[in-house]
């Protein structure tokens, strides 16, 4: 029976634990290893249905990374899950070195990523995990924006079997896509047309991004197209760039530092092949703090209006592109 | 303390099916067992091999490959169902250097099988080879997973074993994994200890070698990692501690281990640089490559060594 797609706002990692079900029937060789939070990052609901492919390794996830390493070596296809911050900050060189380095098919499931992990505080938000990922080589980095797409991402993780880090949040999100799939694709997705700006963002910033879309329209008359980077490594370039090259300005936005994460990966590539103004809305150089995971992102501008007020600052800078892009589409 | 001598009193026991690997191409032949004196010899030529290796790439870990050189001879060339015509072999014995380090000793041991030319043996840490300073899964042919980070070793073994679990395979596969001070160190060994015990693996063996010697000086006085035999059973591992270059007693503790219901440890006290008298249990000499006259001096030792094991083995076939 194909998933059903969600309307209501729900968190992400949500779809990470049904995804993880319908492959454990699918997929005999899947096997999932938590430490000691399977309940907020959903690896329960496998944990619960396939006791004997489950493992909880306690809060050691060193050693579940390397663990997962010797699984996918003898041919499973180990999915881990704990919180973005100890997946990529404390298990770094176990990652590295055991599933990067060697190419295995594991997936990291990574729920709480960003700020809206909320009153646990700076300890428990990881603001810089799709830095630390994306810099990792051989490792691919997803975001996805909403329960039907954060589905997609993890069956679509085990279908192609190489190095996968993907990004879950805590907080329910409203729906962005209508229906779940089968892949992302190159992992850009133009969600709204527009010829004046262009606001790319990633993960819980997306659906804010339509809304900043929206009132750009409605109160400046501002045109503004939406991209949404699914796949934040390695990067659809093409399509990053088929949009700079139309609007020639750009807004970033992600729940994450600005340094190394969406902001860098599009500013490389408009650096390169056609360099225009890019804008980023992010973490600053700046820890979290405790608060409501709403209150968090207000706190730190991590807002429709937030993205909406950058774009205006942006837009006074547009005129100074005068060249078509190196490579990609047509100049227009 | 649980010492090889006394091994026998132990009674958590499980029965250990003896599958054969399949069938070796007719010119390979069945290998026979060889027996302990023959071992030893195995040793001295791999030592001799280590040194050639590390003389010509001028660097890498000499010391640390010598002093498993016993433990690496006593698992490849008597103990691991293995089959190098097959190395995918699902029902394999794994073998992961979690001291990458000391892949030299790997190396040797894996040429010497045939898993590749022997030639390749001199490539070692040079551009272009599939001999990586570390080992490297990818690379190297009878590499089972890449090490080189201390501490990993041991949760990459766990993780094999839970794979051969799920296999059924863990009855008759063992996965020997080959630790080191440094590795004791690291927390993280702790916590595969601590994992391999709750998940009630009883495939998994860690033979630490302990040569007391690491990079900054005596492990003792860096950081005393005590007693680590202890610290295995207090994991609730079994747990005996050898000599680790007395052959007879490597080769009995790792057969016993494959025998137990639960993860064996094998503390073998060793000596860095073993076989090499200017180095062995020496400071000074960890991640330093033999100079050409260093090189010289062991290779005439270790030659010299493997004369005498050559004509006692002579010998004691004659008088048979």
């Amino acid at each position: 029976m194909p998933p059903e797609a969600k309307v209501e706002p729900i968190a992400t990692r949500h779809a990470y634990g049904d995804a993880l079900v319908e492959l454990g029937e699918r997929h005999e060789e899947v096997v999932a290893l938590d430490a000691d939070l399977a309940v907020s990052t959903q690896a329960i609901k496998f944990g619960k249905r396939f006791p004997e492919r489950f493992f909880n390794v306690g809060a050691a996830e060193a050693n579940m990374m390397s663990m997962a390493c010797g699984l996918a070596a003898s041919g499973k296809r180990p999915f881990c899950s704990t919180f973005a911050i100890f997946a990529t900050g404390r298990a770094y060189d176990q990652v590295r070195l055991g599933i990067a380095h060697n190419e295995l098919p594991v997936t990291i499931g990574a729920s709480h990523g960003g700020v809206t992990t909320g009153e646990d505080g700076a300890s428990h938000q990881m603001i810089e995990d799709i830095a630390l990922m994306r810099a990792m080589p051989q490792m691919k980095v997803v975001v996805p924006a909403d329960y039907n797409q954060a589905y997609t991402a993890t069956t679509e993780a085990y279908e192609l079997g190489v190095p996968t880090y993907i990004r879950f949040g805590r907080p329910s999100t409203p729906s962005v896509y209508e229906e779940i799939a089968e892949s992302l694709g190159g992992g850009v997705d133009v969600l709204r047309e527009g010829k004046d700006i262009t606001l790319i963002a990633t993960g819980h910033m997306v659906w804010r991004a339509l809304e900043a879309a929206e009132s750009l329209e409605h109160e400046d008359g501002v045109e503004a197209e939406v991209l949404n980077v699914a796949i934040v490594k390695p990067i659809d370039a093409e399509a990053v760039l088929g949009s700079l090259s139309k609007t020639g300005v750009a807004v970033t936005a992600e729940e994450h530092r600005v340094v190394g994460g969406l902001a860098d990966a599009v500013r490389e590539v408009a650096a390169e092949q056609h360099p225009v103004p890019i804008f980023a809305v992010g973490m600053g150089d700046e820890f979290g703090i405790s608060g409501t995971g709403e209150a968090c992102m207000e706190h730190f501008g991590l807002t429709a209006r937030g993205i909406a007020d950058r774009a205006r600052e942006a837009l006074v800078l547009k005129p100074i592109v005068s060249r078509p892009p190196l490579f990609g589409p047509e100049w227009s | 303390m649980g010492t090889a001598a006394n091994l026998a009193s132990v009674s958590h026991l499980r029965p250990v099916p003896d599958p054969k690997p399949p069938p070796r191409s007719a010119e390979a032949g069945e290998r026979p067992e060889p027996t302990i004196p023959e071992l030893e010899r195995w040793a001295t030529v791999l030592r001799g091999e280590c040194v050639r290796m590390l003389a010509v790439a001028k660097s890498g870990h000499l010391d640390s490959s010598l002093s498993a050189a016993d433990i690496v001879t006593a698992l490849y060339y008597r103990v691991l169902r293995h089959d190098p015509e097959r190395p995918d072999w699902p029902a394999r014995d794994r073998f992961v250097l979690c001291k990458g380090h000391a892949a030299p000793i790997q190396y040797a041991a894996l040429a010497h099988h045939g898993y590749f030319p022997l030639g390749d043996l001199m490539g070692v840490r040079q551009i272009g080879s599939q001999l990586q300073g570390h080992p490297d899964m990818n690379r190297t042919t009878g590499v089972e997973v890449s090490t080189g980070s201390l501490g990993q070793g041991l949760s990459m073994c766990l993780g094999i074993c839970l794979a051969l679990r799920l296999d059924g395979l863990d009855d008759t596969a063992q996965v020997f994994g080959v630790l080191s001070d440094g590795d004791c160190q690291e927390g993280q060994t702790w916590e595969a200890a601590t994992a391999a015990a709750h998940f009630g693996v009883s495939n998994l063996t860690a033979i630490v070698d302990y040569n007391h010697l690491q990079t900054d000086g005596t492990t003792e006085e860096v950081m005393d990692i005590g007693d680590v035999r202890a610290k295995f059973e207090s994991f609730g591992w079994d747990a005996v501690e050898i000599d680790g270059h007395d052959m007879g007693q490597v080769v009995e503790a790792l057969e016993r281990s494959r025998t137990l219901d639960r993860p064996a440890a094998i503390v073998a006290q060793t000596k860095k640089g073993r076989g090499v008298s200017f180095m062995e249990g020496r400071f000074g000499f960890h991640g330093k490559p033999p100079t050409p006259e260093q090189a010289a001096d062991a290779l005439a030792e270790l030659e010299a060594t493997l004369e005498e094991q050559t004509k006692a083995l002579q010998t004691a076939g004659e008088d048979s």
